[in-house]
């Protein structure tokens, strides 16, 4: 059965898209590649002559720097845009960038954008594969699989770990993908935050809503917190930074419960002192750094894997 | 597809002979025979004798034959927005859909809040292919704080009054437009939103927005606004008329204010019936609209509102846009369908459903809303306006892009399986339409 899988998705857009086999062939790949970023020479061929055109809308460092440093270190030739979303008001749809970019044949689009779907809209209308590197409030589907090679690389395992995810969940898009991505390969999915951060209906998605931060973290094997979104949030959603801090933050005190090897993620920029304590994301149990090198591994694999692999 | 404008066409005696006749006003529904003449039905009955000079026999067996259907929301986009639909164009896609009448909701640009441009409108239907009623706005430019010219946009054709497309929020304009409006004879219709809730948001709030990283409308902010319009209307004794209901309890608490003695009507759209949320997919904007598509829980609602008569009208919300509003991000799309070609068909599946009989269909599409307007139609009697349409209700067919007589071809319903259609329209005495094999 092993022998007869195939990877055969053009694009990655969404977790929903990728089977539980995909999703274990994405993360050993991307753990045979992890290698290749500690050796003197990092780079392969593997993509040479393949062009691949990052689509930013949004500002991003790290996911930005991530796919293009995993890009290159296949060998892979980079094109960066960043379009601001003032000159796309100002006149050219997103469709017609996209198909201008197409007429120049790249193979691979990564796209980052505000707003929920655009990734769905650009893979309708040209032919190079999409990666989806964050849209609005909807994925990240990259971050969700660099969290999961994480967790498995630290736990042995997804499958039975409980997995706390603490903050914005309402905002947060990789809060989406990984509560799919980490149900999907078995784990238990406990969301918490202020009521206002929690949306309608995430329950159908495969998480346990608490209704406090401790039980949320209670027995967790991983604990994640997400940031407070304050770009996201049009209404009034939290009173203050100091009072989230004071009951949402991961606190020495609040990850009491939690199991003592338990670890902490969180998938940057942290406000630091709001959703965590300094402490903690610096101290031993924080793989917040090791997410980081791994993300460059996951992303060189889903670009070979949707160029075609071997 | 054959279709004449008013001012082109040569009416000319006609006998609809030996079709299906459904008229509920005058308590029939029977095989016979309708001889028109001079825009006026001359008579109704088996086997009409009429002198044979002149007269176009038109053989209906197997069909059936109604009053004109009436549809009392449309957008025709004329004045400013030519490009997505204009009068000529809108009341076009109303012939082909067995409209006779629509009225048209004053969100144009400039906005219909005064009679110049009522009189642009009417001027441009004479040459259309339906009878159109303009609806004239409640406030100013529907800017939600001045009372518009209810007495001279009256003067000038309005037949009722609405911001639609905004609601009014402030609630003693509000109570101020139902009372004004009384003098003047013109029936308010609301568009019920509390904005509040729902300024952000692009489809129903629920666990399938959630899914999509989308900013959902919860149902509340329509139901709120539906109860303060209704004890409004209570309160100042006037009518209103509750425009495209989409919710549960928007249809209990219309329920409940009748069964009150309120003056109040009220309408929902074939695509509240006919689709959930789920026909968003993965962010199709053809899906989109405001109120937004709700659930299987409310469609069954919806239907059983259509049949107990807590829902007085279907009426279509005719929304042209054109690809530069809707091929583009889903949070960035316009709201909206067009409706007018499709309303039909959708209407009919209540009836193959059990939902309507084919009385209470004709009620709604057509003798409720001329009721409701106060204008002509909705009834075959004799000496009644000769506007009937002329059904087929087993005729199947695709509802392809290339069929779509709307100018715009934002249709949820493209390229899908439609049974039953109007072959033939007739309004004043013209046949507007016809598409007999």
């Amino acid at each position: 059965m092993e022998a007869e899988y195939r990877f055969t998705r053009r694009h990655i857009i969404s977790l929903d898209d990728l089977s539980v086999q995909d999703i274990d062939y994405i993360l050993r790949v991307a753990e045979s590649f992890k290698e290749i970023s500690e050796r003197p020479i990092k780079k392969v061929p593997t993509l040479r002559g393949k062009t691949v055109i990052n689509l930013f809308f949004e500002p991003s460092t790290r996911t930005r720097l991530s796919f293009e440093v995993a890009a290159k270190r296949l060998s892979a030739d980079t094109f960066n845009i960043a379009p601001s979303s003032s000159s796309t008001t100002k006149g050219e749809t997103l469709v017609d960038t996209a198909c201008n970019l197409a007429a120049m044949k790249p193979d691979i689009i990564i796209i980052r954008h505000p707003r929920s779907g655009s990734p769905r809209l650009l893979a309708r209308h040209i032919n190079a594969s999409v990666l989806n590197a964050g849209d609005g409030t909807n994925e990240h589907p990259s971050q969700a699989l660099l969290d999961l090679m994480t967790v498995r690389e630290k736990k042995g395992r997804i499958e039975g770990l409980k997995v706390a995810i603490v903050g914005d969940i309402t905002h947060s898009r990789v809060a989406h993908s990984n509560i799919i991505g980490f149900s999907k390969m078995g784990a238990t999915v406990a969301v918490s935050g202020p009521a206002t951060l929690l949306p309608t209906g995430i329950e159908q998605m495969g998480a346990v809503v608490c209704s406090s931060v401790e039980e949320a973290v209670a027995d967790a094997d991983v604990v994640m917190a997400l940031r407070i979104q304050k770009e996201r949030q049009r209404d009034p959603l939290i009173p203050s930074l100091r009072e989230y801090a004071n009951f949402f933050g991961i606190t020495t005190r609040t990850l009491a419960g939690a199991k003592p090897d338990a670890m902490i993620m969180h998938p940057g920029p942290i406000n630091r002192g709001v959703e965590m304590d300094p402490a903690i994301a610096d101290g031993p149990r924080s793989v917040i750094l090791e997410q980081v090198t791994n993300g460059v591994a996951v992303r060189m694999a889903l670009l070979y894997l949707i160029m075609g692999g071997d | 597809m054959a279709f004449s404008s008013l001012d082109a066409s040569v009416r000319q005696p006609l006998l609809l002979a030996g079709g299906r006749i459904i008229d509920p006003v005058n308590g029939l529904d029977r095989v016979g025979d309708l001889y028109i003449d001079n825009g006026r039905i001359l008579a109704v009955g088996e086997n009409l004798k009429v002198e044979p000079t002149g007269v176009l026999r038109i053989d209906l067996a197997g069909r059936w034959v109604v009053p004109g259907f009436v549809d009392m929301h449309v957008h025709l986009r004329e004045p400013g927005e030519e490009y997505k639909e204009t009068v000529a164009s809108g009341t076009k896609a109303a012939a082909a859909g067995g409209f006779t009448a629509v009225a048209c909701m004053p969100n144009t640009r400039p906005v219909n809040d005064n009679q110049a441009v009522t009189a642009l409108i009417l001027a441009k239907a004479a040459a259309g292919y339906a009878r159109v009623y303009p609806v004239g706005a409640i406030s100013r430019g529907s800017e939600g704080e001045e009372l518009a010219e209810y007495g001279e946009m009256r003067g000038a054709g309005v037949v009722a009054l609405s911001d639609d497309g905004r609601p009014v929020l402030n609630s003693q304009l509000m109570r101020r437009a139902l009372e004004y409006a009384g003098n003047h004879r013109l029936l308010v219709i609301c568009h019920s939103e509390e904005i509040s809730l729902s300024r952000h948001g692009v489809m129903n709030e629920g666990a399938l927005s959630t899914r999509l990283g989308l900013i959902g409308t919860p149902r509340v902010a329509e139901e709120i606004m539906v109860y303060r319009d209704l004890a409004l209307a209570e309160y100042t004794g006037r009518p209103v008329h509750i425009a495209h209901v989409s919710t549960r309890e928007s249809v209990s608490l219309i329920r409940r204010a009748k069964a009150k003695g309120c003056r109040v009507t009220a309408e929902t759209a074939p695509h509240y019936f006919a689709l959930t949320e789920e026909a968003i997919g993965l962010y199709d904007a053809l899906a989109k609209m405001n109120p937004p598509l709700r659930t299987a829980d409310d469609v069954a609602a919806i239907k059983e509102g259509l049949r107990d008569g807590t829902l007085d009208s279907i009426a279509t919300d005719h929304a042209p846009h054109s690809e530069l509003e809707k091929d583009v991000e889903f949070d960035l799309a316009a709201n909206g369908i067009i409706g007018l070609e499709t309303a039909l068909p959708l209407a009919l599946n209540l009836v193959r459903e059990g939902v309507l009989d084919p009385a209470r269909l004709v009620e709604l599409l057509s003798v409720n809303p001329a009721r409701i307007l106060g204008v002509a139609g909705g009834s075959l009697a004799v000496d009644a306006p000769a506007d009937v349409t002329v059904i087929d209700p087993d005729h199947r067919y695709v509802y392809g892009l290339e069929q779509v007589v709307s100018k715009s071809k934002n249709s949820p319903f493209l390229n899908q399986q439609m049974t039953g259609k109007a072959v033939l329209t007739v309004v004043d005495g013209h046949i507007t339409y016809s598409d007999l094999a």
